[in-house]
């Protein structure tokens, strides 16, 4: 009898396995940015980086700058956003910066940001401003720079205006593609990729993410 | 543990040995299950974390289908709201009131969306045969205590020391780790007497089951099995506060191989102790393991309503939000006991399979404690990030 129950309970075992792994890494939002990117082309007409300024939601941007000490309530210099524009900029390399590039169709990784990164701080919102370099000297003709949280814990968004800019890079011409709002049916495929399969490059990636696309002649 | 404890354990081999000898000593089977399902654990957890603005985050990419699609854009259609309400509120009363709403919807849902919080609990109920009016205490009092413990951070980091954001980050991590390395505890305790029992039962050591299905008005007084069961020769050293104290008198007529005993008394409260204090003592480790931890969002709340000059409005909001979590996780903790005791109604109806099915459930639902507490402490699974900016 204990053996003809083995079955069931092997079953069970199983069921609740599936139900934990189903059920796995999440979050909502709880960071808001609007961004301003800048693609920057040298004059040969090569990219050379990707320039962000990414403002936080207010609620964010009260809860970053408690405790930081300004000379003048309730305002903040740059210098005294220094220290938090460090580790905000340090603690982004593990995410690859939130920005995602595809330079003729292959997958091209940023170097670290420069040097001359700094928070703003004007009417009680936070803008972080960085750039991030390409590692070589790259004329691809098509460029797509896609920017998002795969874990959705920062939600990513275009300003509403003149978001992308492209400073050089002339002939060059940039769409901006906002991601649309999910089917149900598209959700519902998304929820069931199974949770240890990292499926960033997959619907979510490709079809909801930020996008600029260039194309180049 | 103590010497007298350990003193306690030499009948073992004994009793194994009486029982032909050829077994491995149960508490040495018992041993290496544990560790098996440990390594087991650890290997489906994979090993991921990191902070973006200082932010921790897991590695496993979101999933948003269907309802909880809904429930996250509900959330954060609500969260999106506290900010202009709690500005509102400084000039305009009443906002102070919607704000108390939409918090208290606001942590409704959060609590039905992922969170580790409702399966930590429920795992708990389940496993521990609980009846769901602890459920629902087990679901306040840890909703309630995690409020406190987001006050209390930024009540005395924020508003007291003028700590940064950054610096209560830092804090919460600690606590966060703390808080889920005490959620593996409670699973590897759970599991060490459900999966033992359930081991015991598999090898046909016990042939009746001795049912400790009690209903709720089952008045024996069995005090708590522990470490006097001699099968028993692991440390409890865990933080739960046995008080060894109590009556054993029942514990002596039982063979000293069967574990039954320690089924229904382990970990579970006796229905009769509802009335008493002691399943709510034993409850504690679940409640602040679960509790420990803060909600982000509270404490964003809590420093923006500072920032604002309402630190107090933040005050209520988060408390708000504890009550709106309460209610979605009892209920859910309330699904688990009905589930549990349908399983037990099963288990009398067939007393050999149903039994096995039964402690079948128990020890898969210890093992989910304990997968739920790997998965958080090594960043697999964010309930939620935290901001360290």
């Amino acid at each position: 009898m204990v053996r003809r129950m083995i079955r069931p309970f092997r079953f069970c075992l199983a069921a609740f396995a599936t139900l934990l792994f189903a059920a796995p890494a999440f979050a909502h939002p709880h960071v808001w940015v609007t961004m301003h990117t800048e693609l920057v082309y040298a004059p040969d007409g090569s990219i050379t980086g990707v320039r962000h300024a990414w403002a936080f939601d207010d609620m964010f941007s009260a809860f970053a700058t408690q405790g930081i000490e300004a000379k003048e309530k309730g305002k903040f210099t740059r210098e005294e956003l220094s220290g938090l524009a460090k580790v905000n900029v340090e603690s982004l390399k593990e995410f690859d910066y939130f920005t995602y590039v595809t330079a003729d169709g292959k997958k091209t990784s940023l170097g670290e940001p420069l040097a001359d990164y700094w928070l703003d701080y004007t009417d009680a919102v936070l803008t972080l401003n960085f750039t991030l370099p390409f590692k070589g000297p790259l004329k691809p003709k098509e460029l797509k720079v896609e920017v998002y949280d795969p874990t959705i814990f920062v939600d990513f968004a275009w300003a509403k205006d003149d978001p992308v800019r492209l400073v050089g890079g002339r002939g060059c011409k940039a769409d901006v593609v906002k991601p649309r709002e999910m089917t149900f049916a598209e959700g519902k495929a998304l929820s069931q990729i199974p949770a240890d399969q990292k499926n960033t490059t997959m619907a979510w990636g490709e079809k909801f993410a930020n996008k600029i696309l260039v194309h180049c002649p | 543990m103590s010497d007298g404890a350990r003193g306690s354990l030499s009948p073992i081999p004994r009793a194994a040995a009486k029982r032909g000898g050829t077994r491995w000593p149960p508490a040495r089977t018992h041993a290496a299950f544990i560790m098996g399902v440990a390594l087991l654990v650890l290997a489906a957890v994979d090993a991921a974390s990191a902070q973006p603005f200082g932010i921790a985050r897991g590695a496993a990419a979101p999933e948003v289908g269907g309802i909880t699609g809904w429930i996250l854009a509900k959330q954060a259609e609500f969260y999106r709201m506290f900010s202009g309400l709690i500005r509102a509120a400084k000039a305009d009363g009443s906002a102070a009131y919607t704000l108390m709403g939409i918090s208290f919807l606001y942590g409704v849902f959060h609590a039905a969306g992922p969170g580790h919080g409702k399966a930590v609990i429920s795992s708990y109920m389940v496993a521990n045969d609980e009846t769901w009016r602890r459920g629902v205490a087990l679901s306040f009092a840890s909703a309630i205590f995690q409020s406190f413990t987001a006050i209390a951070i930024v009540g005395v980091a924020a508003v007291l020391l003028g700590a940064t954001a950054h610096a209560m980050g830092n804090t919460v991590r600690v606590i966060e780790t703390v808080s889920y390395a005490l959620i593996v505890l409670i699973g590897l305790r759970l599991l060490w007497v459900k999966g033992g029992a359930l081991l015991k039962l598999l090898r046909g050591e016990k042939g009746v089951p001795h049912s400790h299905e009690h209903d709720d008005d089952d008045h024996h007084s069995h005090g708590h099995a522990h470490s006097h069961n001699p099968d028993h020769d692991h440390d409890h050293d865990h933080g739960h506060a046995h008080s060894h104290s109590h009556a054993h008198a029942h514990h002596h007529h039982h063979d000293h191989a069967d574990e039954a005993h320690a089924w229904g008394h382990a970990h579970a409260p006796e229905p009769a102790e509802l009335a008493g204090e002691h399943w709510l003592k034993r409850g504690l480790a679940a409640i602040i393991a679960v509790g420990l931890r803060p909600c982000s969002g509270a404490i964003i709340v809590l420093v923006f309503a500072l920032a604002q000059g309402l630190f107090w409005i933040g005050v209520a909001s988060t408390f708000m939000m504890g009550i709106g979590t309460a209610i979605t996780v009892a209920a859910i903790a309330t699904i688990a006991v009905a589930a549990r005791r349908f399983a037990g109604s099963l288990a009398k109806a067939k007393p050999g399979a149903g039994t096995l099915l039964l402690r079948g459930l128990e020890t898969a639902a210890a093992l989910a404690i304990i997968v739920f507490g790997v998965a958080l402490l090594t960043g697999y699974m964010v309930s939620e990030r935290m901001m360290g900016v």
